[in-house]
């Protein structure tokens, strides 16, 4: 049903859609939102018999689902920040045991210096556990996700994160249609799980494995969730199908075709690109976007085809490795290889500082300074709105 | 009239009488049709007090359940000798996640059987001390908290046994570890004040907590039996030597267990929603000297020099157990 939503409340109720049977939840901002929403969806009886599970962690919160998952019930989760660091160990934990948990990252900053607002330190740092990970662009996209994320762990018993920008998305009220249960009801199929602890078909989950099989597990859940970059795309064709508006999928090209400099990133700064890359349109500078919406597995193909020989990339990051350089950037590069695609990282929206359109006007702008030559242009690391004068002061 | 229960207790010889009992009053242990729920081929050491309790406790818990059991492991001793891939011991439904998580992933197991409407099935969690009262304490007091239906089991050696004998909250004073050696003005760990988790158990006013040793086998399996009897969270924290970690013979594990008891170090209890509600009195009392000799963990208090100071102050927190839970008979005290 079409109104004007919360990004959290939509979530929240898209969630309840799935019709989870467990749901735990530790509060954290800008999370909040979301699991206060499935809380009265639970109290209200609509959702019977699911469990909602108040615990006393983020680590508990996760371990309460992978407790549940094993026993044979869809489980949710939804954190952020701090609280997805927390959970870390438990995140290779439920990757490892192949379960299909589905979470919601209300993506913000980590701290020292505390901060709650929004960037994409605390999903990137955790990119490498074995979840499979994708960032909606906006809050259509980040409530339709969720149906796709149940789905997609579900048939490949893969944990899922979908991301969502703190605040920016989770806070924002715009006319998100939430999908009716009927239909949700057609797509999502009830949890089957692979392996379930059943007491009259007793197995042995998380056993001890040594170097004998370490690596050959660890082969296997590269190959199944590579799997998933040939699901996806047919999971989001379905999805149009059953609910009559396209879904994110691997990748979203914006007015890339003619483009000679394309922006690559991920989450809700597309908007804001997406409006500069129209005003730069307008002035007949040919300029584009792609969006990444499955950052891993990273659709290293998709990627490859959105791009052609003589574009300049920009990788505008949220997220950073400190003593390294962008993140994203290092699997464009890999991408990239073989290309002649000259790729430069900026890093912009740390912390939750806005991300402007007179501050990406004038990214692009230098960056296409001086086309066909690689040495000119913007400097390999860039910090977008860099103030000097505080570093001075510093 | 109080009708009292009949009790069981075990003397001399390690073993469990049965055949003069009644068949239905027998030991689980003692029924052929037992579960055997971790099986014979494990890794444990010899003489592990570990592998002896958990057995008593599951094949308990299963007869108790009439098998409908899931059981939830933290990491540790017992996960590792029982689950070596492609082997496993366990011959009821078991999982591991990680080592401080085993109550929160217990709860979640819980919470999913009442969502499918399968509270007939019951959930066990368990792990050693280390998964118990340091890494996991978190989530057993959440646990605890909500009274979600588990029966959450310490296995009590006193120290981090798996990694190589560290200290943990549970390691008593003066017990040397890898992590609190033995030196002139360091003699083993330090005297706190403790970390007893049945104590702090009790606090959150939970339905059932007990403890207990495998020196007394039936009083472990009446406690799970009576623990499968009531809903919400329950607490089991069962002393199992070591004698890797304890430095004693693996013929001695079950003489230290009971010798634990008796010297009032390890009171053996029960308590109802925060209440004592009975107590295993000790019927033949020893000095704490009895206990501490025969451990290799303790020899600097008597070698080279005896250090009757410190002694005296092991007998003392022995003393003031007795008086707390009144573990001796009118007559002897």
């Amino acid at each position: 049903m079409r109104a004007q939503r919360e990004g959290s409340q939509a979530v929240a109720l898209t969630v309840a859609r799935c019709r989870p049977e467990v749901v735990c939840a530790y509060p954290i901002s800008p999370q909040t939102h979301i699991v206060e929403g499935l809380s009265a969806i639970v109290a209200s009886g609509e959702l019977a018999p699911c469990e909602f599970v108040n615990v006393e962690s983020e680590f508990a919160a996760l371990s309460v689902a992978i407790g549940a998952s094993a026993a044979g019930a869809r489980a949710y989760t939804a954190t952020a920040s701090q609280g997805l660091l927390f959970m870390a160990e438990a995140l290779w934990n439920a990757s490892g045991l192949g379960l299909p948990i589905v979470m919601t990252v209300a993506n913000r900053a980590i701290g020292a210096p505390i901060n709650i607002w929004n960037d994409h330190s605390d999903a990137m740092a955790l990119r490498d556990c074995g979840w499979i990970q994708l960032y909606a662009q906006d809050n259509q996209e980040a409530a339709d996700l969720h149906i796709l994320a149940f789905r997609l762990a579900e048939q490949l018993s893969v944990p899922v994160m979908v991301c969502m920008d703190g605040f920016v998305l989770t806070h924002a009220v715009e006319e998100i249609d939430v999908a009716d249960q009927e239909l949700v009801d057609r797509y999502l199929p009830p949890y089957r799980p692979r392996q379930v602890l059943d007491p009259k078909a007793p197995i042995t989950i998380g056993a001890m494995v040594g170097p004998e099989a370490f690596t050959e597990v660890r082969y296997l859940a590269h190959q199944t969730q590579r799997q998933a970059l040939t699901v996806i795309p047919r999971l989001a064709d379905e999805f149009a199908t059953v609910f009559g508006r396209r879904s994110a999928s691997l990748v979203s090209p914006y007015r890339t075709e003619d483009a000679d400099l394309v922006v690559v990133a991920l989450g809700s700064v597309l908007g804001t690109l997406a409006e500069t890359i129209d005003e730069l349109r307008d002035d007949g500078v040919r300029v584009g976007a792609l969006g990444i919406t499955t950052f891993r597995p990273f659709p290293t193909e998709a990627v490859r085809a959105a791009l052609r020989d003589g574009q300049r990339v920009v990788a505008l990051e949220r997220a950073f490795s400190i003593g390294s350089g962008g993140v994203v950037s290092q699997d464009l590069r890999v991408a990239l290889a073989g290309m002649d695609c000259p790729l430069s990282t900026v890093v912009a929206g740390l912390g939750g500082r806005p991300i402007t359109r007179p501050s990406l006007r004038q990214l692009i702008t230098q960056a296409r300074s001086a086309p066909g030559d690689p040495t000119a242009g913007p400097q390999p690391l860039v910090f977008l709105d860099l103030d000097r004068d505080l570093l001075a002061h510093g | 009239m109080a009708v009292q229960r009949v009790k069981f207790y075990q003397t001399g010889s390690f073993a469990v009488g049965n055949r003069l009992l009644d068949p239905a009053m027998r030991s689980v242990q003692s029924d052929a049709t037992r579960t055997n729920a971790i099986t014979s081929g494990h890794r444990a050491c010899r003489g592990c007090g570990e592998a002896l309790g958990a057995r008593y406790v599951l094949d308990a818990a299963m007869r108790a359940t009439g098998g409908k059991l899931v059981t939830v492991n933290a990491t540790g001793c017992l996960e590792v000798f029982s689950t070596p891939y492609p082997e496993s011991a366990w011959q009821v439904a078991w999982l591991h996640s990680l080592f401080g998580n085993a109550p929160a992933v217990a709860a979640g197991v819980a919470a999913a059987l009442r969502a499918k409407g399968r509270t007939d099935i019951r959930v066990i969690g368990q792990a050693g001390d280390g998964g118990t009262v340091d890494i996991g304490f978190g989530c057993l007091s959440g646990l605890f908290e909500r009274d979600d239906d588990v029966l959450f089991v310490c296995y009590d050696n006193q120290g981090y046994m798996n990694t190589g004998v560290q200290r943990s909250g549970a390691t008593p004073p003066a017990a040397r570890t890898t992590t609190t050696p033995v030196e002139e003005q360091a003699p083993g760990n330090r005297f706190g004040q403790g970390k007893f988790v049945p104590f702090i158990a009790m606090a959150h006013e939970i339905p059932y907590v007990a403890t207990a040793t495998i020196a007394d086998l039936r009083d472990l399996e009446a406690k799970v039996e009576r623990a499968m009897q009531l809903r919400g969270a329950r607490y089991l924290h069962v002393l199992v030597p070591c004698p890797l970690g304890w430095g004693t013979d693996a013929s001695e594990t079950i003489r230290i267990a009971r010798l634990a008891t008796e010297c009032g170090l390890f009171p053996v209890f029960e308590a109802e929603r925060g209440e004592v509600t009975d107590v295993n009195p000790i019927r033949h009392r020893v000095p704490v000297e009895e206990y501490l000799r025969r451990q290799v963990r303790y020899r600097h208090l008597f070698e080279p020099t005896r250090r009757d100071d410190l002694i005296a102050r092991i007998q003392a927190r022995a003393d003031a157990n007795i008086l707390r839970f009144g573990l001796l008979d009118e007559k002897e005290s």
